[in-house]
């Protein structure tokens, strides 16, 4: 890729993930009133519009902005004053290597629906996270208070845990479509399988039978990898330190955990950080498990075809590429209501149990899970010859 | 940038490395001391295998991470229990076997 | 460019590493400069086209290994009082003579001409093609590291815990 589309696409993915960051407070506060039986936010106003709360968001920003900003006695003041970065900027450019799209051609140049087509796409996202551990590890020690060291001892070991399961439940998915790209995976997950198959194969059926062509699964991660899908979202809900995980800040026992001294925007960029990461991970699930821009048996192919006939092949282009960035929106949409509704239906685990589940339940499923997957495919790979 | 640049950045971490741990006393540092050699020699082999084109370089890499991983476990729990059972992390007092 | 960015992250990596060996402070800003280390180091591993190790050495040794190390500092609480006496200034000059003389004679020892870099094809030091290699020539390997990882594991729960039953 160019530079220049380079910096042009990086530049754009940035502004999208902070939009995201002030909207998804105003989501945050709507659908938990929704879930409650409440109105939320609705009161701030500018000359009499109150744009269903959309106004709140802004007033939180400069409430944020034209607060007091304290350091207190004996910080680190160096490190009390970079940790809010150190765990924002990394949730922002997870984005880089999600692809919200395929690759498009269009009078004569072409798009390809990603910042960075990076070959090791997964393994980028989970590196970028590990960094982001040390903003609130670091945040927790500078502030120098007795509170905030504990919920750093409580990230760090939960980082540490959680980050094994999430990396080692995925696993089974790379085995299957044979690659850590994340524009690969997508591409695959165009595709459908014929589940009876293996009816032909038997003898039990000459080849082409109708029924068996009938029944098709897609090769989405959710439907070839259920029990993995869960495992990692479980752990990468526990990477993101939001309820119902969220011990380190756990504000009944240790007041606020780790980001207890912090006031002002950069107590805010600790919230965004979380909001925006809620977004990533929306992105990765979908891009993963959910068929990324796919449609169920409507691949992208067949949908350029379609509209070639009707529009020609340039405007066919443009126009699948506008389907495919709406589907995955509204995937990375669904998913982002679906962490809502955990966050806002669980109590909060206690410590021991956050340390059982990951060490005792999700990794010992996820090494099985692997075992189990590399089974399947030798014995897909018998059957289908 | 050639292979002579890489070696000598390489040779500077790994000295650094063998100071800290012959002359820092705290036990913790130490350690972080031994890590930075162990990278050191890494940054070394990766140069190697990009000169040659030879993966080989790169697994004794991947080799010499997961030895590091399992050291610094292990090498940890012992620091704790030695903390727990003298409370110091400083390298002299802990020299019971000195004679 | 390529220049810039082996100067800046080579320049990083040896700052941050006298970092570590310097401050006597205290052992998370330690802690620290080894990460910045680690890091600097990751970026000239994928300059050499050694990306999947680049990006392993991001999630194993500044995901992990030194959070481990900030996890144990901040655990056993180590702000001065049990750190213990540091100061032994002989000691240091010699080091420091010794480290500075033996660095020199390794530069000086490879300053000769050297081959140039070998041509490489693109699928160099990816994903597909290290795990090529590690599934068919280093079988073994592979595995013996499985087993090591295994043993660490068990030797750190029994060492760690306070007292065995």
């Amino acid at each position: 890729m160019e530079t220049s589309t380079v910096v042009v696409s990086v530049f754009l993915f940035s502004i999208i993930a902070l939009v995201f960051m002030p909207i998804m407070t105003w989501v945050e506060r709507k659908q938990s009133a929704l879930m409650q039986d409440r109105i939320g936010a609705n009161r701030a106003e500018i000359f009499g519009i109150r744009a269903i709360g959309l106004i709140h968001p802004v007033t939180d920003a400069i409430k944020m902005f034209t607060k007091e900003d304290v350091i207190p006695t004996g910080a680190n003041r160096f490190l009390h004053a970079i940790c809010p970065f150190i765990a924002v900027v990394p949730a922002i450019v997870s984005f880089a290597v999600i692809p919200y799209g395929g690759s498009y051609t269009a009078w004569g140049s072409s798009w390809s629906l990603v910042v960075a087509d990076l070959d090791y796409g997964v393994l980028y996202i989970f590196a970028i996270g590990s960094i982001a551990a040390y903003g609130s590890i670091l945040a927790g020690w500078a502030g120098n208070n007795n509170w905030g060291m504990l919920g750093s001892i409580r990230v760090a070991a939960q980082m540490l845990s959680y980050e094994v399961s999430m990396g080692i439940s995925v696993v089974g998915l790379f085995m299957i479509y044979g690659t850590l790209r994340l524009t690969d995976i997508g591409v695959a997950q165009q595709e459908t399988f014929r589940l009876l198959g293996f009816v032909e194969h038997f003898g039990w059926a000459t080849a082409g039978t109708a029924w068996v062509d009938f029944i098709k699964i897609p090769l989405w991660g959710a439907i070839l990898q259920p029990l993995p899908m869960f495992i990692f979202l479980a752990a990468i809900l526990a990477e993101n330190k939001r309820p119902p995980f969220d011990t380190p800040e756990g504000e009944s026992e240790i007041v606020a955990g780790y980001f207890i001294e912090y006031s002002g925007m950069k107590f805010g960029l600790f919230t965004a950080g979380e909001l925006v990461e809620v977004v990533v991970i929306s992105a990765l699930m979908a891009a993963l498990f959910l068929g990324g821009w796919s449609i169920p048996y409507l691949p992208e192919t067949a949908i350029i075809g379609g509209l070639s006939e009707l529009f020609g092949p340039n405007l066919a282009n443009v126009l699948a590429m506008i389907i495919a960035v709406h589907v995955f929106f509204a995937k990375v949409l669904a998913l982002i209501f679906f962490q809502m509704l955990i966050r806002w239906s669980l109590p909060r685990f206690r410590y021991d149990q956050v340390m059982n589940l990951g060490w005792k339940i999700l990794l010992p499923l996820s090494i099985a899970n692997i075992v189990v997957t590399g089974f399947v495919i030798l014995l897909v790979a018998e059957i289908t010859g | 940038m050639g292979i002579w640049d890489y070696q000598v950045v390489a040779a500077i971490l790994f000295m650094i490395g063998v100071l800290g741990v012959l002359t820092r006393r705290n036990i913790i540092v130490m350690f972080m001391c031994i890590e930075l050699m162990l990278n050191a020699a890494n940054l070394s082999l990766i140069s190697f295998s990009r000169l040659w084109g030879n993966l080989d370089g790169q697994i004794f890499v991947f080799m010499v991470i997961v030895v590091a991983a399992v050291e610094v476990a292990v090498g940890l729990a012992i620091m704790i229990s030695l903390v727990r059972n003298r409370d110091t992390v400083n390298i002299e007092d802990t020299s019971l076997l000195k004679w | 460019m390529e220049q810039i960015l082996f100067y800046v992250f080579s320049g990083l990596a040896i700052l941050s590493a006298i970092g570590l060996l310097v401050n006597v402070r205290n052992t998370v800003n330690a802690a620290l400069s080894l990460v910045v280390c680690m890091l600097s180091l990751a970026v000239l591993f994928i300059m050499l086209h050694a990306e999947f190790v680049g990006v392993l050495q991001v999630m194993v040794y500044a995901g992990a290994i030194v959070v481990l190390f900030l996890f144990v500092v901040m655990l056993l609480n180590l702000r001065g009082g049990n750190m213990g006496a540091e100061s032994q200034p002989v000691l240091k000059l010699v080091g420091g003579a010794v480290a500075v003389g033996a660095t020199v004679k390794l530069a000086t020892l490879l300053d000769r001409p050297l081959k140039p870099w070998a041509d490489i094809d693109p699928e160099f030091g990816t994903v597909a093609h290290i795990g090529r290699v590690f599934y068919t020539d280093y079988m073994l390997a592979f595995q013996v590291a499985g087993v090591l990882l295994l043993a660490g594991i068990v030797a750190a729960v029994i060492l760690a815990k306070r007292e065995i039953d």
